[in-house]
């Protein structure tokens, strides 16, 4: 549990000694978002319908901007390939890799969201909605997307690949973090979009960390 | 903890403590070698020499288990490697320079004993880097430090990081002559504590006796 949470700080501090990279990822969710009022106009009936979708894809892009540095750097330094040989089980140290990328590229989404999303003329229960839903549905994309970084890592031209492979398997969450506002707003509640989530959240935390170290001993071969 | 105490864990066996037997490694379509076989107890060591592109680094990465073998069976302690408690015994060192550029020399020795999960307090850590030569630049970041001095923050874990078995590709690569010395010593001194050592060099090492194994 020591390595796990090390690897975590270990994360962090090199995300602090390079905040450009993830203030990359923040600054794409909060232009491109922006972007879209801009360009269709005072039409609150419009913003306001395709607000959740918007929000939902802008999410899933910034997070995929941050994946090929998840393990990248590490593999091109030798610092994986220690982590591989580490009497700590290399499992672990790649969920807290996992829990620094969230922590890093998601979380900040999830804080921003209520905020950008009253560029959409979205009212607060909404807009709870809306943060719950990125909530459960961004450390989603990290684990999923921890999977096809590992699997793309070392390959030429891997950043198009990781996309091609990464965002067919997002269509779940984006169809149900999407549906939950949706729902909300057309009175029908969002439980049951949120529970579907929560499950597939919790299928991913248990599955994902153990598909990425089999992955990335195979990259390391 | 020194090598002689992890090795106690094993005392009184009737085994060799490393029994590598019929190793053989192909890349591609090209075989790199058959049948390599050594074995070493406490105190030996091994030189693995061979011309360039001969697999003398595929040996070491079958050895700790990065890759696997085409045939071939690696026993630490007469058990099947990969196994965790070879993990735990075991220090590889690549040629990758396996530190992070934007940390220091210190931060680098601390986050990597704590993944480890081995307790390392900031005292012992510092000792280890001033012996490498490196006072003075605990906390600079290793970005600025030359490719020489990048690989003695690497060799400081060799003293941050009990282990029993030291598998050192290239170790010597990049040191000037001080410091080709001092890592001659830290192996001599291993070695007389019961370590064992499995060494790539083109150069002859500053260590003596051990066993050769050319591929």
């Amino acid at each position: 549990m020591n390595a796990f949470l090390a690897t975590v700080r270990r994360d962090l501090l090199l995300a602090l000694r390079r905040k450009s990279e993830v203030l990359t990822a923040v600054f794409f969710f909060v232009i491109v978002t922006s972007l879209f009022p801009l360009g269709i106009g005072p039409e609150p009936v419009l913003l306001k319908k395709i607000a959740p979708g918007i929000l939902w894809v802008a999410a899933l892009l910034a997070t995929l901007l941050g994946l090929p540095r998840l393990f990248s750097a590490d593999h091109v330094d030798g610092t994986l390939e220690q982590m591989a040989l580490s009497p700590s089980p290399l499992g672990l140290l790649v969920a807290g890799k996992i829990l620094a990328h969230w922590l890093l590229c998601g979380l900040p989404l999830v804080l921003l969201a209520p905020v950008l999303g009253l560029q959409f003329d979205l009212d607060a229960s909404t807009l709870g909605i809306l943060t719950l839903a990125l909530l459960l549905g961004t450390p989603l994309l990290s684990l999923i997307g921890a999977i096809g970084a590992a699997l793309t890592l070392g390959v030429r031209g891997g950043g198009v690949l990781l996309a091609l492979l990464v965002l067919p398997l997002y269509i779940p969450a984006l169809i149900f973090g999407a549906g939950a506002v949706e729902a909300h707003s057309a009175g029908l509640g969002a439980g049951g979009h949120l529970s579907l989530l929560a499950a597939m959240l919790a299928l991913a935390g248990f599955f994902a960390p153990w598909a990425t170290t089999a992955a990335l001993r195979v990259a390391l071969e | 903890m020194t090598a002689r105490k992890l090795l106690r864990a094993g005392f009184g066996h009737n085994w060799t403590m490393l029994n590598v037997s019929g190793l053989a490694c192909s890349r591609g379509e090209r075989r790199l070698f058959t049948d390599v076989g050594f074995s070493l107890d406490p105190g030996e060591w091994l030189h693995v020499q061979g011309e360039n592109g001969a697999g003398k680094t595929s040996l070491m990465r079958l050895l700790v288990g990065l890759s696997p073998a085409d045939a071939g069976e690696i026993r630490w302690r007469d058990e099947p490697t990969p196994s965790a408690e070879f993990r735990r015994d075991l220090i590889y060192l690549g040629h990758h320079a396996a530190v992070k550029e934007d940390l220091t020399p210190l931060e680098n020795l601390l986050l990597a004993a704590a993944l480890d999960g081995v307790g390392l307090d900031e005292g012992t850590a510092l000792a280890a880097l001033v012996r490498l030569g490196l006072r003075g630049r605990e906390d600079l970041p290793v970005r600025v430090l030359s490719a020489g001095q990048k690989r003695r923050v690497l060799l400081a874990r060799l003293l941050t990081r009990p282990a029993l078995i030291w598998v050192l590709d290239e170790a010597f690569n990049a040191l000037d002559v001080a410091a080709v010395r001092q890592l001659g010593d830290l192996i001599a001194e291993h070695l007389a504590a019961g370590g064992m050592a499995v060494l790539t060099s083109h150069q002859p090492l500053p260590v003596p006796g051990g066993k050769t194994l050319v591929l």
